[in-house]
């Protein structure tokens, strides 16, 4: 073949060696990947997304920290023993906030896409700090020290800021008030008092509904703002947001 | 030989260089440990102000000693560095491995390394550490090791850069260690093998341009006319892991003195992003870098040119092209859209004639000399590296197969089909090549003993045996519980009793993964051994002039 005996030509130039893998590594990627970014159909058009409130971001970021993925999926596939025991397939718009995905590789646990509200936040406390306690089988590793360990939220408005930088719609309003807003979710009844309208009224119009969230203390022990409380805030509502009565699977926009 | 002015005058800028650049990334890191936002971001900065500072003592203390000597004397290979590359693959092969027994341990009796009050213990944190320890640590040093070495045989030429390969060597050092001890303290990006934060993927880059740039520098000081084969692989394996690294780590820190970034992609762009990257680390890391070592250690250790020349060309273009595409395999029946599904499973299936392509050029290179395989225990192990090679290279294209994926995905099947690639290709054509190092690179005659390299090939194999097979049987049992449905139509099982059922094949995959850690030690041992010249390791000043003929080094290429 001609073809190869002229390849002298590139094994005698590193440069144009260099060229050769670069352009003919790009292809692939390049095909599989910017199409993505511009095809409006990628992702289909639902109700309820809303970004992250300052709580469930940490309780996210808790969530990464720890490894969680490396266990459990978040992502619901369109088959029937899925579907039935974890809840209605994942949507390309559920994780359209999530920097990053959390779509894990391995289910040495359940799926969490849909965990939020399936079980009470106390039992995910309970079980989040002794597992074997709840469930004997288990292999799950103890989350103890997460009730007793301080959220921080020093920086929560720089946290949200740096979302908005990659294309969260959180408003100035959302990151001015972010700290109140934590507050506000997580001791309502004292030092967060004065911001539970303005956490409704944000969160609720960027969702379109009421009710998207709870308003309460999550770990058990109303004193503290803990890393507990962040976690299960997240926890109760992953995979909630979109309301599922008004997606239409079928309509042409949403296949893809 | 004369000597000359110009071959024995010492240069000593690249050595000022390297000082430099160290400087200013000491000063930036005290910076950052003073201003640190949070506890793990002031642990990650006065690590790396302490190894940097360490870095900089040795490069005065070695600098200062030198006089008249010239370490970058054109005239001889740099082989100081490969065999501190030699050394670093073996101590970072132990700890990895030494992890993966432990999180194998850990899914079998969970009551092991059991602290409810600390979280660096649990396998979230761990799980991490062992995969960045083994692939990167580990697979990193070897083929940084084995490229330096091959491309200065293979180009006839000293390595370029003077003290930049250094740096090099040792700025990957202290990615490895910031890495791991950051997983321990919590800090992860949660991208699967691209765990490490902003500041270290950063850094990283820098020493991977490095990387790069002392490999292209030798090159085009080369004194053979033709790159040879396994240069195209490292090099293609370089250049890649830059592109996808750089793309799959976008990302926008919260604050430059804090260890927290925010991915630029969101959702199902950056899903196919991290497994473009995902798959491509296996391909371009632990595919074509090793594919390299097969084309340069396999030949050599048999006396035996390549089976096929022009195999070798089809082989490398059509790998490289197809294994691109192969990513959206890791997401079949997930919210990509499935045309991108698709294009990643048709790819993967194709990736199997190039993959067997070149497996066949690498076992067929023995022709002529099977005899190697009953007498010579390194070179079994390098042909047994590659049945493993051909049998993961099978089973990839056919867990790619959509049907076949719904079963397969989320189960240990996974688990078992990486290992039988990691454990069988990847660590025995490790294995094979630092066998093969360290009695060239501390002339000795031999290893220090053939008889432990056939302990350790017989351990470890029945070890990846163990493995892979308890973890077929438990993905296969899981996938087909978690889809099985009783005569009323409901779910006959909790997901809890699809882990139970698993703790039979965990213990069996413990087992294995332990026997394997132990032919590493054994491995280890053997090395050290050789290298104090001690058993059949005598000197190899002492080899007799037949044995000195068939000696491979400062031979030219093929």
């Amino acid at each position: 073949m001609g073809l190869l005996n002229n390849h002298g030509l590139i094994e005698r130039n590193s440069l144009l060696l260099t060229v050769g893998i670069l352009v003919v590594v790009s292809i692939g990627g390049i095909i599989q990947m910017a199409p993505l970014m511009y095809m409006d159909n990628t992702i289909e058009k639902v109700d309820g997304m809303r970004p992250y409130t300052p709580l469930e971001l940490l309780g996210r970021d808790i969530y990464v920290r720890e490894g969680c993925y490396v266990c459990h999926s978040q992502m619901v596939r369109p088959l029937r023993d899925e579907v039935e025991r974890y809840g209605h397939y994942s949507l390309a718009a559920e994780s359209m906030y999530d920097h990053p995905h959390q779509w894990g590789s391995k289910r040495t646990g359940p799926d969490l896409a849909r965990v939020g509200g399936k079980y009470s936040a106390e039992w995910q406390v309970d079980h989040l700090k002794d597992p074997r306690a709840l469930v004997p089988e288990s292999v799950m590793p103890p989350y103890a020290f997460l009730a007793r360990k301080a959220l921080d939220f020093k920086h929560i408005e720089d946290r949200l800021r740096t979302e908005k930088i990659v294309g969260v719609p959180y408003s100035e309003e959302m990151i001015e008030n972010a700290r109140g807003h934590l507050l506000a979710q997580v001791d309502p009844n004292e030092h967060g008092y004065d911001y539970v309208d303005g956490l409704l009224a944000a969160y609720d119009n960027a969702a379109g509904r009421e009710g998207s969230f709870e308003l309460r203390d999550f770990d058990g022990d109303p004193r503290k703002i803990t890393e507990m409380d962040a976690l299960v805030a997240y926890l109760q509502m992953t995979g909630t947001l979109v309301d599922f009565s008004t997606y239409e699977a079928d309509d042409l926009d949403n296949r893809r | 030989m004369v000597r000359t002015q110009a071959t024995t005058r010492r240069d000593n800028s690249s050595l000022f260089a390297v000082g430099g650049i160290l400087g200013v990334f000491l000063v930036l890191a005290l910076i950052m440990a003073g201003q640190a936002r949070d506890a793990a971001m002031e642990t990650q900065a006065w690590t790396f102000v302490g190894l940097a500072i360490a870095f900089i003592l040795g490069l005065c203390l070695w600098g200062g000693d030198l006089q008249d000597r010239n370490p970058f004397d054109e005239r001889e290979y740099e082989d100081t560095l490969v065999k501190w590359g030699v050394i670093a693959s073996m101590f970072w092969g132990i700890a990895g491995l030494l992890v993966g027994v432990i999180i194998a341990l850990q899914l079998t009796f969970p009551g092991i390394f059991y602290f409810p009050e600390h979280g660096w213990s649990n396998f979230g944190r761990l799980r991490p550490l062992h995969t960045s320890a083994v692939i990167f640590a580990f697979g990193g040093n070897v083929l940084m090791a084995t490229s330096f070495y091959v491309v200065q045989r293979t180009c006839r030429t000293r390595l370029a850069g003077g003290m930049f390969p250094w740096f090099v060597f040792w700025g990957y050092q202290i990615f490895i260690v910031l890495a791991a001890t950051g997983y321990l303290a919590g800090v992860t990006q949660s991208k699967e093998y691209a765990e490490p934060e902003w500041y270290a993927d950063l850094w990283l880059t820098i020493v991977w341009v490095g990387y790069l740039l002392v490999y292209l520098g030798t090159l085009w000081k080369r004194k053979e006319p033709h790159i040879y084969v396994a240069n195209w692989f490292y090099l293609s394996f370089i250049v890649t892991i830059a592109m996808l690294h750089i793309v799959n780590n976008l990302s926008i820190p919260v604050s430059l003195t804090g260890t927290k970034s925010v991915q630029v992609f969101a959702g199902v762009q950056d899903a196919m992003t991290q497994w473009w990257y995902g798959h491509n680390a296996v391909g371009f890391f632990l595919t074509t870098g090793f594919l390299a070592i097969m084309y340069y250690f396999i030949p050599k250790r048999a006396n035996r040119p390549v089976y096929s020349y022009r195999l070798s060309i089809v082989h490398f273009w059509s790998l490289i092209f197809i294994y691109i595409w192969a990513g959206p395999h890791h997401l079949h029946y997930t919210a990509l859209p499935q045309w991108a599904q698709t294009l990643g499973m048709a790819f993967s299936i194709m990736l199997w004639m190039p993959s067997w392509g070149g497996m066949i050029n690498g076992v067929m290179t023995l022709s002529g000399a099977w005899d190697k395989l009953r007498t010579d225990p390194v070179m079994r192990m390098m042909i047994v590296s590659l049945a493993f090679y051909g049998m993961a290279t099978f089973e990839g294209p056919l867990m790619s197969v959509r049907a076949v994926n719904a079963l397969s995905h989320y189960t240990e099947w996974g688990i078992g089909h990486v290992h039988s690639g990691a454990l069988g290709w990847v660590g025995y054509i490790s294995f094979g090549a630092l066998y093969c190092l360290a009695p060239w690179l501390w002339k000795r005659r031999a290893l220090y003993s053939k008889s432990l390299v056939e302990w350790h090939f017989w351990i470890s194999t029945i070890g990846i045996l163990f493995y892979m097979i308890s973890m077929w049987f438990a993905g296969i049992t899981e996938g087909l519980m978690w889809r099985a449905y009783n005569e009323f139509g409901f779910l006959e099982y909790s997901f809890v009793e699809t882990v139970e059922a698993k703790h039979i094949s965990y213990m069996i995959r413990a087992l294995g993964g332990m026997l394997y850690f132990s032919g590493a030690v054994i491995m280890a041992y053997n090395l050290v051994r050789t290298a104090l010249g001690h058993g059949e390791a005598t000197d190899a000043v002492n080899l007799t002039p037949a044995e000195r003929a068939v000696r491979p080094l400062l031979q030219p290429a093929e």
